[in-house]
This record gives structure tokens, C-alpha cells and sequence, in this order.
């Protein structure tokens, strides 16, 4: 059953063009980031670093974008009562919808495939560490994609569940973010600290990309997934009739 | 079989939907009248499973609704109010994933579709995006959805609105049509579409049931039931008629000159008043016997409601 929602969802990404459009701009932007700001030539090492250091940041707005349909315009259009008196479950639905979004975030990252065959080209990078990173990368997306459905279930209206996406999942790369640790840092004792950091996106991002696949950061993202896809489903169990 | 008790939903402090029993059985085509928020679109919606009673309970084929809901909209065909369906699917791409996730595979599948597109028909149209399509075709691709599984139970909302005359009824025929151990319930503010395809009207207004017996029952209940209408060709002297025998009120229509003449206990006058005029020698270019005029009789009921 939920393959068969998957399957609607999925080719709906591509009916609306959201899927080529959220992939072109992907690479395009990622291509940017990695090559001028993040000076992928300049540094002289055969790595994707600058690639992945920049992914947080494409993630934020891009993400919620694409989530923000999810469960706004099923509400608005009135299909939610169509679905939900077929004989499918609220979590069905939630894990075809979820899942067709993150594969089209894990087809985006598949196919920046050619910054991968250049450093191949130029050097000798390790490509387990590029593999780990690529799917810390994906989790991570995971982990944006699951709060940018939970807050288009809150509401009617899709502009609204982007900002409200966009601001939550703000917080959670910002508390890991030295400008945020860093001011903190004068008053709040070290636990504290080390507690909001591990909140952050960014703290278990950071030793994903540089290849490491901890079980804690891996666990971090699958129980944030879970638990936003949870909150998802009772603001749809709440709020449908509305 | 449906069988509904003491049925209410509350929004906030209004009552959309108060205290409705009634049973549904096989073989039932019930019309659901009442006016705009009068609670028909609530109650559907609480038939279906999609919303939650705030009191009372809903039993189908024996199972409670509260409990067993995903079992029993296995049974249940639904044509929610304004037919959503996505918009960047086509007609096609819609029903092949209603018909997954129905559960039909195969060759049976195939069958169904087929079938399903040709009794809509929508044949023509089913390459189209459905947000290209016009509000009668968006229509029928809903009602394609819900008889898609060849369901029991048919809960439609509306299915007429927004159909030409020709499209009105094609449906209604449709309706008509599916086999008789049917139980079919269609929510409606037309009400000669009760007397068209129904074999029983509910009345409700404020949440509440008003009227549940046949269409005759309530043409029955119009002050023109069995009146005689008749138009004279020529200016004539009318005062004898309303001291005919049975004849309890006689009304002169302003616009048109009709005269209506109303029976004592739903008495037929057909007999007195044509041997009146032959006797008379009148000249008459109109007469018939009204059927009742359910209009008449719905604003009635419903007035007393809203005061």
C-alpha cells in the first residue's frame, strides 16, 4: 500500500515540475557553492568537503519548498477526505509522502555524480569518505524534509508551511553554528552547551561529511525523522476536517 | 446495513449535526435533503469514517465505525462534496491508482476501469490533466472513483451539482442502474432528483431529521397534492367552483389565471369538476391533476426549523 502511494507521490513531483526544478537548482546551486565559495579548486585536495560543508545551507530553503505541498494542497484541495475514507492509514499516506520526497533528494544528490568523477579525475580521493558522506547528506535531507511535512500538515496554506519550516529548520542548523555556541558560551554552563549543540543539524552533519558514520549521528537524524513524521501525523489526525 | 444512532457532531458551540437515528438497508436509494448547513455533508462525512462523531454511533454491515473504519470503507464508494481529485494526474493515472489501492490487479482491474470509464463516460477525456477539465467531467471522474470497486455501500454528495441536463440524467440513470441490494444514500438540494432516483427521502435542517419516508409520502404532504389546475380560455364566471362537493379552497393565480382548486382530505376532484365544466359548456384549455409540489413543501418544513 505504501508502495502505491509512493509511486502517486513520486510521479506528482514530476507531473508539477517541483522535482526538475528543485534538481536543477540543486546542482546549480551546489556547483556554485562548491567550486567559488568554497574554492574547490584552490584548496588543492582531492575531497568533496567543500561540497558537502555547503549542503545545510542549500537544504534550508530548498527542502521546505519542496515539502510544502505535502499535505497543504491535499488539505486545500480537498482530497485529504477522499484519502482518508480509502481504506489507507494516516501513517500510509505520511510514509508514501515521505519517502517519495526523499527520493527525489536522494536522485538530486545521485546525480551531482560528476563532481565526483572530477576529483576522481584530478586525484585520488578516499571514496568510502564520499560515500559516507553522501548518505550523512541524505539523512541530513531526510531529517529537513520530515519538519518540512510536519508544518504542512499544521496549515491550509503553503506559504505558511514553508516560512514555518523554514524557521524551524533555521533553529536547528543555527544552534549547532559557532555565532550562536559562541555567545552563549559566557554564561551558560558547558553542559548546557554541548547539550544544545548536539541538537544540532550541523554538529552531526560535520563529522558525516568529513566521512565519518557514527552510529549516534546516523541515530540523531532516523530519530528526528521519526519523531517529526510523528508530530506530522497528529496536526493531520487534528486537523483534517478543518 | 446502516444503522446510525443518536448521531451529533459539535464545531466549537455550533451543533452541525443533532441527534439523527436511522437505519439504511440493502435495496435503499436514500435522497439526503436539506438546506445549505443543514448537517448532510457532516453526517456523510462521519458515514464515511473521515470524521469523528462527537456523540452516538455508526454501525455498518455490524461493524462500529469507531473501531473497525478501514474494514469497512473496503465496502464503501464515496463521492466527497466538489469531487476533489488531483489535478496533475489524468483521469487515467487517477483511477489505476484508486483501483491499487482498492486492491484490484490484473486482468480484473483492467475489467473495472474499462467498464467504469465507459458507464461515466470519459472515454474522450482521459489523457487530460484533470485541472484542465470542466466541472461536469471532474464530476463524473469522481463518480468513477467511487463505484470504481463496485462497492455495497454508495455515499455520494452532490453528484448532479454542476451537470447539464443531458449529464444530470446519464447519472441519475447510473444510479438507477446499479443492482438493487445497493445501499446508496445521495445528499442533493434538488428535489425532483429525489423523486427521480430515489425510493426514500430524508429531510434534515439544524442537525436535525425532519422527514424519512418515500417521495410520495412527501408529495403527500404538499397542499397540492391531488389539486386540480385549471386554465379557462376565456374570462368566465369561476365562483361555483370552489362550492363544489370536496373542493376545500380555490386560489386564483395572478400572472397566469390559473385556478388551483384544493381537495378536502386528498380527495379526487377530477370527476366533479369535469362534469362541472361539460355541464357548463365552459371552455377549458388546460387541466390536470397536480402531483404535489415538493418545493412547497420543503421550505415548510424547513422555515419552521430556522425560527
Amino acid at each position: 500500500m505504501v508502495g502505491t502511494l509512493f509511486r502517486r507521490e513520486f510521479a506528482s513531483y514530476f507531473a508539477t515540475p517541483v522535482a526538475y526544478v528543485f534538481i536543477l537548482i540543486f546542482l546549480m546551486l551546489s556547483g556554485v557553492f562548491s567550486f567559488f565559495i568554497g574554492n574547490f579548486y584552490e584548496r588543492g585536495q582531492a575531497d568533496l568537503l567543500p561540497f558537502f560543508n555547503f549542503h545545510p545551507w542549500l537544504y534550508l530553503f530548498l527542502v521546505p519548498a519542496m515539502a510544502m505541498r505535502s499535505w497543504s494542497e491535499e488539505r486545500k484541495s480537498g482530497t485529504i477526505e477522499l484519502l482518508m475514507t480509502l481504506p489507507v492509514t494516516i501513517w500510509q499516506v505520511m510514509l508514501g509522502k515521505f519517502l517519495a520526497a526523499w527520493a527525489v533528494l536522494g536522485l538530486a544528490l545521485v546525480l551531482t555524480f560528476p563532481l565526483w568523477v572530477t576529483v576522481n579525475y584530478l586525484g585520488n580521493p578516499d571514496n568510502g569518505i564520499i560515500l559516507a558522506a553522501y548518505i550523512g547528506s541524505w539523512l541530513m535531507a531526510g531529517a529537513f524534509l520530515a519538519i518540512g511535512i510536519c508544518m504542512s500538515a499544521l496549515t491550509k496554506s503553503q506559504v505558511v508551511a514553508f516560512i514555518l519550516a523554514v524557521v524551524v529548520c533555521f533553529l536547528f542548523v543555527l544552534s549547532g553554528s559557532s555565532i550562536v555556541l559562541d555567545s552563549f558560551k559566557g554564561w551558560m554552563s558547558p553542559m548546557l552547551l554541548d547539550t544544545l549543540a548536539s541538537f544540532s543539524f550541523l554538529t552531526h552533519f560535520e563529522s558525516m561529511a568529513k566521512g565519518v558514520l557514527a552510529l549516534n549521528d546516523v541515530g540523531y537524524f532516523l530519530i528526528a525523522i521519526g519523531i517529526w513524521l510523528y508530530a506530522g501525523f497528529l496536526a493531520v489526525e487534528q486537523k483534517k476536517a478543518e | 446495513m446502516i444503522s446510525v444512532k443518536n448521531l451529533c457532531k459539535q464545531f466549537g458551540d455550533f451543533m452541525a449535526v443533532d441527534n439523527l437515528s436511522f437505519e439504511v438497508r440493502p435495496g435503499d436509494i436514500v435522497g439526503f435533503l436539506g438546506p445549505n448547513g443543514a448537517g448532510k455533508s457532516t453526517t456523510m462525512k462521519m458515514l464515511t469514517g473521515f470524521l469523528a462523531p462527537t456523540r452516538g454511533e455508526i454501525r455498518i454491515f455490524d461493524q462500529d465505525m469507531s473501531q473497525s473504519a478501514k474494514h469497512i470503507q473496503r465496502q464503501l464508494g464515496y463521492l466527497p462534496e466538489g469531487a476533489p481529485a488531483y489535478g496533475d494526474m489524468t483521469p487515467l493515472q487517477f483511477l489505476d491508482f484508486i483501483a491499487n489501492v482498492r486492491g484490484l490487479r490484473g486482468q480484473q482491474k483492467r475489467q473495472r476501469l474499462n467498464d467504469v470509464v465507459d458507464m461515466v463516460e470519459i472515454r474522450s477525456m482521459l489523457d487530460r490533466p484533470i485541472e484542465n477539465l470542466s466541472k461536469g467531467f471532474k464530476r463524473r471522474v469522481g463518480l468513477a472513483q467511487a463505484i470504481l470497486h463496485d462497492p455495497q455501500i454508495l455515499i455520494l454528495d452532490e453528484p448532479t451539482d454542476g451537470l447539464d441536463p443531458n449529464q444530470k440524467h446519464q447519472v441519475r440513470e447510473l444510479i438507477q442502474n446499479l443492482s438493487k441490494d445497493k445501499l446508496v444514500i445521495i445528499s442533493t438540494h434538488i428535489l425532483e432528483e429525489v423523486t427521480a432516483v430515489c425510493n426514500r427521502a430524508m429531510i434534515i435542517a439544524g442537525g436535525r431529521m425532519l422527514f424519512d419516508a418515500t417521495p410520495d409520502d412527501l408529495q403527500r404532504r404538499s397542499r397540492y397534492y391531488r389539486a386540480v389546475s385549471l386554465h379557462f380560455t376565456q374570462m368566465t364566471d369561476i365562483s361555483g367552483l370552489a362550492e363544489l362537493p370536496g373542493v376545500d379552497d380555490m386560489e386564483v393565480e395572478k400572472n397566469s389565471g390559473r385556478v388551483v382548486l384544493f381537495p378536502e382530505h386528498q380527495q379526487d376532484l377530477m370527476p366533479v369538476v369535469s362534469a362541472y365544466i361539460k355541464d357548463r359548456g365552459l371552455q377549458v384549455d388546460s387541466l390536470y391533476q397536480e402531483q404535489g409540489r415538493l418545493d412547497d413543501v420543503f421550505r415548510q418544513m424547513t422555515a419552521e426549523v430556522r425560527e
